[in-house]
């Protein structure tokens, strides 16, 4: 037996007691449980939390900043445009601890001083603060190559307005967080603006992206919108508009060109104006679009209506022969500028008698003018988008006092923006059918002519009825007529004056008018309606004829230059006749 | 038996080098990527503000400016324009 355990390792010679080794077992294994257990934790039941502890380590999600949608003429020019810029940022508990001579480094590079960043940053709760914000990108790089802790940039748009006050009414102008605030900025806000999207990215130990983890959202740059303005017309009518209103010492005024064809507003000035880029100092009278939002009593420029229902309605003719001595309609008396005689229709027209055209509206029914008025767009918003626009002030003519009924013929009792009035002028231009506005480029294509020509509304009046209007107004700007300065050389133009007097107190004032010019050019085949309308001009001279007809003159002869139209009275310019035998 | 593993155990480290090293390449090459969209973004920013310099140095009130007082031109008036009338055939 004892040779046996001889044989065996000497350990093994030791009787030791079975349990000793069963203990082990039992602890080795309780060790490997404990580990398994651990294990099972760490892996199946807390995996999300310590998977998104560790992502956080190295993955990071970076905004993609979108940018704002360009705003175009209808030739393409930018009339608004998104540029990069910096911000520069700070954590006030950093920046806090940095030392005197960094913290005046870094004002001067902002271009403030040291006082200024310290109170910005004195506010220790807060997480972050704006040092300065929108400065150039050179500029921030210097601020950035200080490297002062705690200072930080952040990338930001910013507008710009290359055409500055001649478009600010239009085009409107944005806030500092890039959303539109006026004008086509904020009716095409949706459009515009660009939705900015994000990304998922591994970052390596130096901070350098090294992969995409994924894409959350792709980054939307906004869309371009291009408005029917034409940058070279604008520009023509800001001009002379800010003569015009400058001369005439005038509060304010407004010039609107349509085309006629269309119904596209090619250009919309108004004044006193503005600078876009640069807004500290503005005022609600300065950034106001005048000719869209206010309202004012049009005057005579509304006569023509009259006529051309009262022909169509075969109420006279434009040779009906008129008596315009003073009129009394329930206690008022209407009266003339001067007294004119007999006139005859077309006469009323050129000379702007405000009896002879009461005369022709108490011949119709209220009901007939009053639904003309409402179908040629007064006192109802002309819907181009614009925000603000303005619906005017037409009482339903069931409750129509007679004396309303006359006074309105030649506009007064009723309010319009100027805007309304050029858009009515365009049922001459188009046989009596009233166009709608738009104030964004109407793209026709070729192979789309249901598209080429723009929707038309019912006829208003009849062909007939425009041209012998138009014949009159054509009139009226010819010699003998009220606005002989209205005339443009080669061209044949008609239109009609206003002079109204400005409501005040519950009457009128007496020494306060709204003078007004509207037209259309050339007669032969109308591309163009103008309005000008000065609020207030002061001095000797402040009929329609006098201070709007002449910025009508300037504006349509050039305007119709610059597109090009053929002079259809060449008479009043020098003509070189075609050879006789041109070989072509 | 034994031959049969180590050529696998060969074929293993070659492919685990193999993944190392595209990952390698993949990382750098997305890095050159980064860096190139990065400029992409810089052109872009130089482009707008190009067009917004274009903008303001084209505007009509300046190029008038320009014309009047340093050419010293001026629109033609009715006085001095001639009209060339054409027959209404060729047209």
């Amino acid at each position: 037996m004892s040779a046996r355990f001889e044989k065996r390792a000497p350990q093994l010679r030791l009787k030791l007691e079975g349990w000793r080794s069963r203990l082990v077992l039992v602890l080795l294994a309780a060790g490997f449980a404990l580990l398994a257990g651990r294990a099972f934790y760490l892996q199946a039941l807390n995996t999300s939390f310590l998977q998104a502890k560790g992502e956080a380590r190295y993955a990071r999600t970076i905004e993609l900043p979108a940018s704002r949608g360009k705003v175009l003429d209808r030739n393409g020019h930018a009339l608004a445009i998104s540029t990069v810029v910096e911000s520069i940022c700070a954590t006030p508990e950093e920046l806090g601890e940095a030392d005197e001579r960094d913290l005046a480094a870094l004002a001067r590079a902002l271009g403030m001083n040291a006082g200024e960043v310290r109170q910005k940053i004195a506010r220790k709760d807060r997480q972050f603060v704006f040092l300065k914000r929108q400065i150039s990108p050179e500029q921030a790089a210097k601020v950035m190559g200080l490297r002062v802790p705690g200072v930080f940039q952040q990338r930001e748009f910013r507008r710009y307005y290359p055409a500055g006050e001649v478009m600010a009414h239009v085009v409107g102008f944005t806030g500092i967080e890039d959303n539109g605030q006026e004008g086509m900025e904020l009716a095409a806000e949706a459009r515009l603006a660009g939705v900015p999207g994000s990304r998922k990215v591994i970052r390596d130990r130096r901070g350098r992206i090294v992969e995409d983890a994924e894409s959350l959202r792709p980054p939307r740059d906004g869309e371009p919108v291009t408005l029917a303005l034409d940058q070279r017309l604008q520009f023509l009518a800001h001009k002379e508009l800010k003569a015009a209103v400058e001369a005439s010492r005038a509060r304010a005024g407004s010039l609107v060109i349509l085309d006629a064809k269309t119904g596209e507003v090619l250009a919309l000035v108004n004044q006193p104006d503005y600078n876009p880029n640069n807004r500290a100092t503005v005022t609600g009278r300065q950034t106001r679009n005048r000719s869209v939002t206010d309202l004012f009593e049009p005057g005579s420029t509304l006569k023509p209506f009259t006529v051309a229902a009262a022909l169509d309605a075969g109420v006279v003719k434009s040779t009906t022969l008129i008596d315009t001595a003073p009129m009394k309609i329930g206690g008022w008396t209407i009266n003339d500028s001067h007294p004119m005689g007999t006139l005859s229709v077309a006469q009323v027209i050129a000379k702007s008698s405000n009896i002879g055209t009461a005369r022709i509206q108490l011949a119709m029914s209220a009901e007939r003018v009053g639904t003309l008025y409402r179908e040629l767009g007064f006192g109802v918003a002309p819907r181009t988008g614009f925000p603000g626009e303005a619906k005017g002030q037409l009482r339903p003519w069931e409750k129509w006092r007679p004396v309303e009924q006359a006074t309105m013929s030649y506009g007064h009792g009723i309010s319009v923006s100027l805007l309304q009035v050029a858009r009515a002028y365009t049922v001459f231009a188009n046989e009596g059918r009233l166009l709608p506005l738009s104030l964004l480029r109407q793209d026709s294509t070729p192979s789309d002519p249901a598209g080429a020509s723009p929707p038309r509304g019912k006829p208003l009046f009849t062909p007939a009825a425009t041209r012998e209007v138009m014949r009159m107004m054509e009139l009226a700007t010819l010699d003998g007529g009220t606005a002989p300065r209205a005339q443009v050389p080669g061209y044949r133009v008609a239109g009609k004056t206003g002079t109204a007097h400005k409501p005040e107190n519950g009457g009128y004032a007496e020494h306060k008018y709204v003078s007004s010019f509207v037209g259309l050019g050339p007669v032969s085949d109308p591309r163009l309606v103008v309005a000008v309308m000065l609020d207030e001009p002061q001095g000797v001279k402040y009929y329609g004829g006098d201070v709007g007809a002449p910025v009508f003159s300037t504006v349509m002869g050039q305007a119709l230059r610059l597109m090009g139209v053929a002079p259809d009275a060449p008479a009043t310019l020098n003509v070189l006749a075609p050879k006789e035998s041109d070989p072509s | 038996m034994t031959r049969l593993s180590i050529l696998l155990l060969l074929a293993v480290v070659a492919c685990a080098l193999g993944v190392v090293t595209s990952q390698h390449q993949s990382r750098k090459l997305f890095v050159e990527l980064e860096t190139e969209q990065a400029a992409a973004q810089k052109l872009a920013t130089e482009w707008t503000q190009l067009q917004l310099e274009q903008g303001t140095w084209a505007t009509h009130k300046r190029v008038e400016q320009v014309a009047v007082q340093r050419l010293g031109m001026h629109a033609p008036d009715a006085a001095t324009t001639v009209v060339v009338a054409v027959e209404e055939a060729e047209r």
